[in-house]
């Protein structure tokens, strides 16, 4: 038994950590809100991260990628989740990576395995419940959910309706397509619960980090803000207020690691285990971000102020891939209730 | 990350089942927290300690099995998974064991923890006063000084000591140097309750049964260091009550009073709970509570796996033992809320029809204590808030 990372992940982890705070610093993240300049990411990023590895870590290494595990991995979608990258990485990474690596033939998935691992292309995500895709105008293709399972879908067959998110960084759009024999993967039900969970899992780490960030940033502001004399930080409403915020996401980070770990050895709970990692999750950042929001006061409810790019960011992914409800009633009906 | 066990340790497992389910009593015993039910419970300690799973972790010269943290998490989820009886010597072997290995010397070990794992000296707790609870520092119950004795007066009085009308010794802070102030001058005293002078009156509690007590000292006297062990003595340096004290008070917020054995089979009783009455409830937010309650009970399984790996590998958790009692106090809450919703009107009924006690009544005026004891929560609060994020004090 050893339940937490190894120092070679924790090193990885700090190194992508060191990355994104000289690349994607709060004002990298504002400039990909803008709309007509950027394409809601952050220019020369996520090349950056590929040529760490970081995009095929889940990649065979015979595909330029790393043949490393969803352990592995989960760390560093959390990281991502800390700086607020806009870049899919979840989705790209710790989603299609595996999918087209597991259920596309091996010919097809060699080539894109290895374009997707250089960082020369993504891959757009349409997996149910969500109601759109992001990063869809920038993606080579779109690994997508139909009835009869998961296609692997050219972009230019895919009609895109583009639609605005609270998060200006998060490009998104309804897809529609045609679903074929064509591009149906193999692996059926197995490969569409696959790729929920992970997408649970990745969402759900990638949660953890934002709310890590939000009450880092309420810690430090409520220590230097003063009124009546004092920081406000020394009041006992507040301090409650973020011991409730630290201790709802310091237990909701187990739950997320060791889904991971289930994901990484098949574990017939794995369902079960991303449904409990992404429902704490959600209510985890949920309650951080509104915590967060109180607890600085007027100066949050700007835009100059950084606390909403991470705010509204999750917003969105509590309720991407599923939210605190949706996953318990899951749990409800894996355990018989 | 590896989340199996190994095969000593799975066969360490298999022997405590094996043994519990063959001995574990049916049906269980009546609360000991009363006086006929505490008798039964000390039976049930004295077959717990000649089995030698009384104290799995202590090294086996004081009735263990030289067991590790693993091992001994691994005896806490049999223990209460078979549903076995709560443990009335816990305050000993839990609070005030760990501070004897610590701070005791050779003498203090070697005559106490023996006859606390075998249930010989029954321990209570003697920290709360009228007006010293959650500001413990302010106590005043006070240790004069005698020399001609050779030890200490003690006069004052402690209050909701658990099971302190049924145990045989107490163990407390009391005030030695009288000109101190706030946590300077306390000393951390051994009391045997039947000595001259000290009186102990049972009271009710919540739940009914006789578990609290107060206790009087009128000039009990308490020889030095550890001279005359069995009429009591001094834990580690005069003075030095309050440190000794905190030792034992991260021992009951975190791990060692609560561990995940006992929330994970309450919420696995709960989800029996749901099957059998969820059914034909109209409330559809009860269902998500049962969820929500199982869960909660997993993550701070999880959590403690977490905390124990840190240990094992040196990294004491330090103040964020004060998130392990938030969380597991109030998931107990939460985990026997759900319980007494799902049984709504007969969640009132201390028996059934046969005279059964009604566990989730207990257990649910049970847990409203658990926020308070220990530190009420509200503390913990603060402690998380400076000691942890670091927020400013004033």
């Amino acid at each position: 038994m050893r339940f937490a990372f190894t120092d070679d992940q924790l090193a990885f982890a700090e190194a992508v950590r060191d990355l994104l705070a000289n690349e994607c610093s709060p004002s990298a993240v504002r400039e990909a809100w803008s709309y007509g300049r950027s394409d809601g990411r952050v220019p020369g990023l996520w090349e950056r991260l590929a040529e760490m590895g970081v995009v095929g870590m889940l990649a065979p290494e015979g595909t330029d990628g790393m043949g490393m595990s969803d352990v592995d991995l989960v760390r560093i979608v959390y990281e991502a989740g800390r700086a607020a990258l806009p870049d899919p990485l979840a989705a790209v990474a710790a989603v299609a990576v595996p999918t087209i690596r597991d259920h596309v033939e091996s010919s097809d998935a060699e080539l894109w395995l290895g374009r997707i691992a250089r960082g020369e292309v993504t891959i757009g995500l349409g997996l149910r419940p969500n109601a759109a895709v992001v990063g869809a105008e920038v993606a080579a293709a779109f690994l997508l959910e139909a009835d009869d399972g998961l296609h692997l879908v050219d972009a230019d067959v895919v009609k895109l309706s583009h639609r605005e998110s609270v998060d200006g960084s998060r490009r998104l759009a309804v897809v529609r397509w045609n679903p074929s024999p064509a591009t149906l993967l193999s692996g059926g039900e197995d490969a569409v619960r696959q790729a929920h969970d992970r997408a649970a899992v990745a969402t759900a780490a990638e949660l953890c980090g934002l709310a890590d960030t939000m009450l880092e940033m309420t810690v430090g502001y409520v220590a230097e803000r003063r009124q009546f004399g004092v920081p406000i930080g020394s009041f006992q409403a507040l301090k409650h207020h973020l011991a409730d915020a630290l201790l709802a996401v310091e237990f909701a980070k187990p739950l997320v690691w060791r889904a991971a770990y289930s994901l990484t050895h098949a574990d017939p709970d794995a369902s079960l285990h991303a449904s409990m990692a992404k429902a704490a999750a959600s209510d985890a950042a949920r309650v951080v971000g509104a915590q967060a929001l109180q607890c600085h006061g007027a100066i949050a409810y700007t835009v100059e102020y950084d606390l909403h790019l991470w705010l509204k960011r999750t917003w969105a992914l509590v309720a991407q891939d599923g939210d605190g409800p949706y996953h318990r009633r899951r749990i409800a009906e894996a355990l018989a209730l | 990350m590896d989340l199996t066990w190994t095969p000593a340790e799975q066969a360490f497992r298999a022997e405590a089942r094996e043994w519990l389910e063959a001995n574990v009593p049916r049906p269980a015993l009546p609360s000991g927290d009363t006086e006929e039910g505490f008798a039964l419970h000390l039976e049930w300690e004295h077959q717990l300690h000649d089995a030698r799973w009384a104290v799995v972790s202590w090294p086996s010269e004081y009735g263990g099995r030289g067991a590790s943290l693993w091992e001994w998490l691994i005896f806490e989820e049999e223990y209460y998974r078979v549903g076995a009886p709560q443990r009335v010597t816990q305050n000993g072997i839990f609070l005030l064991a760990p501070t004897i290995f610590e701070f005791g010397t050779q003498r203090q070990q070697d005559h106490y923890l023996p006859r606390m794992s075998a249930a010989q000296d029954l321990w209570c707790q003697g920290w709360s006063e009228p007006n010293a609870g959650s500001d413990l520092a302010g106590l005043t119950s006070k240790a004069v000084r005698d020399d001609a004795a050779g030890g200490w007066r003690l006069t004052g009085q402690k209050t909701w000591t658990t099971r302190g009308a049924f145990c045989t010794h107490l163990f407390g802070l009391f005030r030695t140097d009288p000109d101190s102030t706030r946590h300077h001058g306390l000393t951390y005293l051994m009391v045997p309750l039947d000595a001259e002078g000290v009186t102990v009156r049972g009271f009710g509690r919540l739940d009914g049964d006789e578990g609290f007590a107060e206790v009087f000292f009128e000039d009990a006297f308490v020889p030095d260091g550890d001279v005359d062990l069995e009429a009591g003595g001094v834990l580690g340096e005069v003075g030095q009550g309050w440190g000794v004290a905190m030792a034992t008070t991260s021992s009951e917020r975190g791990l060692t009073l609560r561990s995940p054995g006992r929330f994970q089979a309450a919420a696995s009783r709960l989800l029996q709970l749901q099957r059998q009455r969820g059914g034909d409830l109209d409330d559809p937010t009860l269902r998500d509570a049962v969820v929500q309650a199982w869960m909660d009970a997993e993550a701070y399984s999880l959590y403690t796996l977490a905390d124990v790996t840190g240990m094992v590998e040196g990294r004491s958790p330090g103040f964020r033992s004060s998130l392990n009692k938030i969380f597991w106090s109030e998931l107990d809450v939460r985990l026997h809320e759900a319980a007494i919703r799902l049984q709504r009107g007969e969640a009132e009924w201390v028996t059934d029809g046969d005279g059964i006690e009604n566990p989730w009544l207990k257990g649910y005026q049970f847990s409203l204590s658990g926020p308070i004891y220990a530190g009420t929560n509200e503390i913990q609060r603060n402690i998380v808030a400076e000691r942890v994020l670091g927020l400013p004090r004033k």
